[in-house]
């Protein structure tokens, strides 16, 4: 292990020599004044809100807390495929930020590195936080990151074609099945989903396989492969286009809004740009379940706050008083209204429900959603692959659906 | 900082060869006698050490940004190399490993077989159709010069655009090429172009020929202006006109700009990331993964770091080969 540090040290020097110089006077400063918590003036804040309208707003609200806290907040948005290296090549230069925000399912990787103090250290209270935004937060039994607002996935359906068709919205497969056939017709299919080889493919498909009993653990199993087999036979009988298995969700998006889609699976970040199109009527209600008295269960989508280990314990109590601000009741209210996300504190939510009607469906799912880690933790990315990979193999017709999942599995 | 080092070292040899001369006493005077000038061979000294500090600064660029990343790779890949290294710096050995782990995966022989029928075809299409464009230009007609630059287009763009383009021309659905063949009656049904195990590459390679063309039509262009007229007219007073023409004349004039097009487009397309995970992201069903893709996967997609860097370095063996069979191809043609 020594000869494997002894490798990195060319680079730890270069970067020491560059980086070191001007903390370390920095660093001299604050350590000299005093060690009480009134010496910081300022602390750093990485996040990837970099688009209107939730750059300004996060940012208004991350200033609103700093002076809470009685600090100024120097903010870094960076775009959100670069976030996670920016965080690794962060902490191998020892220059975290303060305050991180993560995409929920990675923070388990960053946690695992050390990276990251429990939020137990400051006293912040996780009371009252939805089972499943803690469980995205935890990280062998420590909670770590609290998302403010959280959300999910739905079927999104256009209100005048199934009026015109006379559809109602389906609740189980069968129901689904049949609204899809017909609702598919000349250029327009039924229903569109995002069935691609990415996370994001596994992150649609996460409903049907978890609400008929599905688990990530083993996705070799007959209740996973009857979740994979309504997905195959959406797309073999035309209702859903094969081009899902290259869509992104925001291309199933525009499929909707143009009219070429009955129905979607998709999430509530897309209701800015839906309500731009003032001609379009649409509805949300759950994704079907297989048997109707088989529960919904959503995935959990959302950003967490940390508190990287810097090693500054001054910093780190104010960047924990800033997390725990972000998290207030206030800013979760405020936040969930501007960003069309859910209130990730059970009891806001409901109220939060009854003030949002359009957002009531992701707030009933919200109860019950799971977190994409809660399971396997940082094992989580690899069992994605696997079920994208199997996804894949089944919908171009390689593998039968149980066959692609054993395949898949064993891999 | 070597900069410095490199001087002073240098100083210091001097330094003790001249001490080593004072030593030497009387033999040394009659080397000196013997010798031209002291002084002169002094400043022919001082002009070797100022030459090969001129090497200082590219030397250091070189080891510092290719040398440091290969061997980091080499050494990286015999690793558990993981998220958590980045922030301990501990990352155990495992020898072999990430490579058994890598070469035995069912997708290797997927991404090998893609990345060979990629490359294969990329570099076919791009240099049948860059030479064939080449000699046409080659002719003198109104516009040429416009028309050669509006074909180097494709490569003015950035990649990440080229494919996001693409993708909407290549939709099943609502693409660009679709409607067009629909309107001429070739197809009746959409081409699912992207999402079809058996054609995704083929589309693939598509995009990338049409990426590629610039580059082999700006080179070989460059290449046919060499040829003298006068070889094609004494040519064709021995008959020698047209295809006679291209095969006495023009390729075996063309043959050393040809190897080095051949090489580097060998080498650029082997490692292609961008276009392909723009199309399709590998998929359908990895049927456009190549060993660059799921190298880039494995690292940071999955945090594999060890056998992504495992998987990157067998690509870098294969493009080895394909330097090394250049430098034969090319030494062969120094010395005819």
């Amino acid at each position: 292990m020594k000869s494997a540090i002894s490798t990195r040290r060319p680079l730890a020097l270069a970067v020491a020599a560059l980086v070191g110089l001007p903390l370390a006077i920095s660093g001299c400063g604050t350590t000299a004044s005093a060690s009480s918590t009134d010496a910081v003036k300022e602390i750093s804040v990485t996040d990837y809100y970099n688009n209107e309208p939730d750059k300004s707003f996060i940012g208004d609200a991350l200033t609103a807390c700093g002076t809470k806290a009685g600090v100024t907040i120097k903010r870094e948005t960076v775009p959100g495929k670069s976030l996670i290296s920016k965080v690794l090549q962060q902490s191998s230069s020892k220059t975290l930020p303060d305050v991180l925000m993560l995409d929920n399912p990675d923070l388990q990787q960053i946690a695992a590195t050390g990276a990251l103090a429990p939020l137990s250290d400051f006293n912040i209270s996780t009371a009252d936080f939805a089972p499943g935004v803690l469980s995205a937060g935890t990280y062998k039994d420590k909670v770590y990151g609290l998302a403010p607002t959280v959300n999910t996935i739905a079927l999104f359906y256009n209100k005048d074609i199934l009026a015109k068709a006379g559809v109602t919205p389906p609740t189980t497969w069968d129901e689904l099945k049949a609204a899809a056939t017909k609702l598919t017709s000349g250029e327009q299919y039924g229903l569109a989903f995002n069935a691609n080889p990415t996370y994001e493919g596994t992150w649609q498909f996460l409903p049907v396989m978890w609400s008929n009993g599905g688990d990530e653990k083993n996705i070799d199993t007959p209740e996973t492969a009857q979740a994979l087999q309504l997905w195959t036979d959406l797309v073999k009988d035309g209702s859903v286009s094969s081009s899902a298995l290259n869509w992104t969700q925001a291309d199933v998006k525009d499929q909707f809004m143009a009219g070429k889609a009955a129905m979607m699976v998709n999430g509530p970040w897309q209701i800015p740009a839906l309500d731009k199109k003032t001609t379009l009527q649409y509805g949300v209600v759950k994704i079907p379940v297989r048997d109707a008295s088989q529960t919904a269960v959503a995935p959990l989508g959302g950003e967490v706050w940390t508190v990287p280990q810097t090693g500054n314990k001054a910093h780190q109590a104010k960047a924990a008083e800033v997390v725990a601000c972000m998290n207030s009741d206030e800013n979760q209210l405020a936040m969930a209204k501007v960003r069309n996300t859910i209130p990730s504190k059970t009891s806001l939510a409901a109220k939060f429900a009854t003030d949002n009607p359009k957002l009531a469906t992701f707030t009933d799912l919200i109860k019950t959603a799971r977190a994409r880690t809660g399971e396997l933790g940082e094992g989580w990315p690899a069992q994605a692959t696997k079920i994208y990979t199997a996804i894949q193999t089944a919908l171009t017709g390689k593998a039968s659906p149980a066959d692609a999942l054993k395949q898949a599995q064993g891999q | 900082m070597s900069l410095t080092t490199d001087l002073s070292q240098a100083k210091s040899r001097a330094n003790e060869r001249a001490k080593s001369r004072a030593k030497s006493g009387l033999g040394n005077t009659r080397a000196r006698e013997a010798s031209p000038s002291p002084r002169r061979r002094n400043r022919k000294r001082r002009e070797r050490l100022f030459q090969w500090l001129f090497l200082v600064p590219a030397v250091t660029y070189m080891a510092l940004f290719f040398g440091y990343p290969v061997v980091k790779n080499i050494v990286m890949s015999f690793q558990d190399y993981t998220t958590a290294t980045f922030f301990t710096g501990e990352a155990p050995w495992v020898g072999l490993a990430n490579y058994a782990k890598v070469l035995s995966s069912s997708l290797f022989s997927t991404s090998l077989v893609n990345t060979a029928l990629f490359t294969l075809g990329s570099i076919l299409g791009q240099f049948v159709i860059g030479l064939a464009l080449a000699i046409f230009f080659q002719r003198k007609f109104p516009l040429n010069g416009i028309l050669r630059s509006l074909l180097l287009l494709p490569w003015l763009l950035p990649l990440i655009v080229s494919s996001a383009v693409w993708r909407w021309i290549l939709d099943k659905d609502s693409g660009a090429l679709n409607r067009f063949l629909g309107e001429l009656h070739i197809v009746n049904t959409g081409v699912p172009w992207l999402t079809s195990t058996s054609l995704a590459l083929i589309a693939v390679v598509g995009v990338n020929i049409w990426i590629g063309i610039p580059f082999n039509l700006t080179i070989l262009y460059g290449g046919l202006q060499e040829i003298p007229d006068e070889l094609y007219e004494a040519g064709s007073l021995d008959g020698a006109t047209g295809w006679k023409a291209f095969r006495h004349i023009t390729w075996p004039m063309l043959r050393p700009v040809v190897s080095v097009v051949l090489v580097l487009g060998v080498v650029y397309t082997l490692k292609v990331l961008d276009i392909i995970l723009g199309l399709t992201n590998g998929g359908p069903a990895n049927s456009t993964q190549t060993i660059a893709t799921q190298s880039y996967d494995l690292s940071f997609h999955e945090f594999k770091f060890g056998e992504g860097a495992a998987l990157g370095n067998v690509l870098v063996v294969i493009s080895l080969v394909f330097a090394v069979l250049y430098l034969r191809a090319s030494r062969r043609s120094v010395d005819e």
